[in-house]
């Protein structure tokens, strides 16, 4: 972990906890270390089974949730998260073409969808975005 | 079918058409004009015997008269009277009163002298004693004579007859008319080359013939036995062919022989003849035009229908080629998607890593970032092909809105002023002032534009003349837009891929060869289609022609 005082835009673990779910290791392991290196508190799921088990332990304000994953998929995943979770935002990331996927996750209670590839810093705005919300709310 | 064979289909259907119509005609022309032609030559024939026959007996009949004339007179006067010439004289007149058939009158005593004469020659001192017919007459009591020339030196015939009175016996002798004889054997000429005369045994003339001097080869084979009835022959060559009648006269050993001209009797025939080969003729005539004319028709159908099925057998073979590569397209799109996004996040990982300072302070520091500078931008470049593959890929759901294709061009052209005029080209405008809005979807349409300008302006390069027209065409309610350049054109090869996803003349990088294709299947979806024309050193031409009421097709 790098030392927290020279990350130019917030403290490590200050910031609203986030689940990334993704069946790509490698995606899945540097988005993390990015995400966390921007404030957020971050562990990753490989699979929505997984990101259903790391729920039932440990509560996350924000889950970006990938849409197109084997087994599980993001719209399954999505429904069960917000049937024991209802308060939890989820970004969905669909990848080209998937705003049929985007819309119809939305219909089930998705805080918003994104599509990939999408940079960093729009991930961290909206990821924001999803946690004040959910504050306010 | 090649067209050789369709050349072929024609001739066979032409052959077939023609064998089925001509060889019918043929032969009901062929057998309905000998059926007639010998009908008409038997009817002919009769005709000929009955007239010959009839001829036959008014001079047999003439001679009999004659004959019973002379009989009466020798019978009805006592030899006295007969043996005054005054009274003779007197009988002749009264008979040249009723016919000027009888020329003379003479009563011969048995010596051969001449007892009493009456007529135009000086006869009366001649005697007939070694005269062939005077021992004929004695014997056979009435004797018609041959026509001779005899004493008088010009031809004529005569009638004798025998009277015996108390054993003593007298000849009344008759000069007929050899003039009057002609006339009558002459006469009921049959058309205008007819002829009649009488030849006797030997074949010698016995009257004179209407036209000059007699082949005897004519009735040469009537000669002989006389027979029974008359007999039809034909002499002569093609050309002067006649009919020869014989027929032997009762009173008398002479052949009556009438010539018929075939030309005359014959007309009829001859004109239906002539009529059956006009008709057949023109009737062949019409037919064999007719077959030309249909077989033709087909031909030229079938080429149309069988061009019309390669070009609907292309367009599928392109839309499946199209729907193919485009699951592909998708397919390796995908893959890559996931890849890039790994290497995208790892190169930001290396970004956010930079702003490390130890890193900073690193010697190599400005090659790190360079580099990751370089993964980042060709991270993007390749996640715009793929971005277009995709597009590409994707089914695309046109919005269908009233759309001008006259604005929708001038706007799209607003993109491309600036390299228009850098490279010096020159735009020339035929927009159809009558070109009405069709159901389209604008921005798919600008797209297809913008592709086909772009490739205009580069096979342009610098230099040239783009021209842009469109039209209506009312007939088959269609808008046509037309974007032709004055660059090199494209070559044969080229043209068979030009529609081709990925095929691509432009260099590496600079093209993604979906350009086309792009368009392609946006003209499809939109409900029109797209062709072009080229020649190389004359540039290109795309063609595109959409319906003014176009229905989705899964409508």
């Amino acid at each position: 972990m790098t030392e927290t005082n020279k990350t130019p835009i917030a403290p490590v673990h200050a910031g609203p906890s986030v689940l990334v779910v993704d069946d790509e290791y490698d995606f899945l392991e540097t988005l993390v270390k990015r995400l966390e290196r921007r404030g957020f508190l971050v562990r990753g799921a490989h699979s929505g089974h997984e990101a259903l088990r790391m729920l039932e332990q440990t509560s996350y304000d924000v889950i970006i949730l990938d849409v197109m994953m084997p087994g599980m998929d993001g719209i399954e995943t999505l429904r069960e998260i917000k049937l024991a979770w209802p308060k939890t935002q989820v970004i969905l990331l669909s990848g080209h073409g998937g705003e049929e996927m985007g819309l119809r996750g939305m219909a089930y209670g998705a805080y918003t969808y994104l599509l990939k590839p999408v940079s960093l810093k729009k991930l961290v705005e909206t990821a924001h975005l999803a946690y004040e919300e959910a504050g306010l709310g | 079918m090649s067209f050789f064979g369709l050349k072929n289909l024609g001739s066979k259907i032409a052959l077939t058409a023609l064998g089925f119509s001509l060889i019918p005609l043929l032969a009901l022309g062929i057998t309905m004009y000998s059926m007639f032609a010998s009908a008409y030559h038997d009817k002919v024939r009769s005709n000929l015997v009955t007239l010959a026959e009839n001829k036959r007996q008014s001079i047999d009949l003439f001679l009999r008269e004659q004959v019973s004339q002379l009989r009466t007179i020798a019978h009805t006067h006592s030899i006295e009277d007969l043996s005054s010439p005054e009274v003779l004289d007197k009988i002749l007149t009264t008979i040249q009163m009723g016919s000027r058939t009888l020329i003379d009158l003479g009563l011969i005593g048995e010596d051969g002298r001449h007892i009493s004469y009456a007529g135009p020659y000086n006869l009366a001192e001649i005697n007939y004693k070694n005269e062939d017919w005077f021992h004929r007459v004695m014997v056979r009591k009435i004797y018609v004579s041959d026509v001779f020339e005899g004493f008088r030196g010009f031809p004529h015939l005569i009638i004798a007859v025998k009277v015996q009175v108390k054993g003593k016996a007298w000849i009344l002798r008759a000069t007929i008319d050899s003039d009057i004889f002609d006339s009558l054997v002459r006469w009921l000429q049959l058309g205008d080359r007819g002829d009649a005369y009488l030849v006797n045994r030997a074949g010698e003339l016995q009257t004179r013939p209407r036209f000059g001097n007699k082949s005897k080869e004519i009735y040469k084979h009537f000669l002989g036995t006389p027979f029974v009835g008359a007999r039809v022959s034909e002499f002569g060559d093609q050309k002067h062919k006649i009919f020869v009648e014989g027929i032997w006269l009762e009173q008398k050993e002479w052949l009556l022989v009438i010539e018929d001209d075939v030309q005359s009797e014959l007309r009829p025939l001859f004109e239906t003849q002539a009529a059956t080969w006009a008709l057949g003729g023109g009737g062949a005539a019409l037919i064999i035009i007719g077959t030309l004319l249909i077989s033709r028709m087909i031909v030229v159908q079938q080429e149309r229908n069988e061009r019309e099925q390669a070009r609907l057998n292309e367009e599928l073979i392109q839309s499946s080629k199209m729907a193919a590569l485009g699951k592909l397209a998708a397919g390796v799109a995908h893959e890559v998607n996931n890849p890039l996004a790994v290497i995208r996040e790892k190169a930001g990982w290396m970004r956010d890593l930079l702003e490390e300072e130890d890193v900073q302070g690193s010697e190599n520091f400005k090659e790190f970032e360079d580099a990751v500078d370089k993964i980042e931008q060709h991270v993007e470049r390749a996640g715009a092909v793929v971005h277009r593959m995709l597009g590409f890929a994707r089914r695309m759901e046109p919005i269908c809105n009233d759309v001008y294709l006259n604005d929708v061009l001038k706007h799209t052209t607003v993109f491309l002023d600036n390299e228009i005029k850098f490279r010096g080209i020159e735009l020339i405008w035929h927009l159809g002032t009558d070109v009405p809005a069709i159901q389209s979807d604008a921005s798919q349409l600008q797209q297809v534009f913008l592709n086909l300008l772009d490739n205009a302006i580069d096979a342009i390069n610098r230099n040239g003349i783009i021209t842009i027209s469109t039209s209506f065409d009312r007939g088959s309610d269609s808008v046509c837009v037309s974007i032709r350049d004055n660059g090199p054109g494209i070559d044969k090869e080229v043209q068979q891929r030009l529609f081709d996803p990925f095929f691509t003349t432009k260099k590496v990088g600079e093209g993604t060869g979906l350009g086309l294709s792009i368009s392609y299947s946006i003209v499809n979806k939109l409900g029109g289609t797209i062709r072009f024309e080229s020649e190389v050193g004359h540039g290109t031409e795309f063609i595109i022609i959409f319906p003014v009421r176009h229905y989705d097709r899964n409508e």
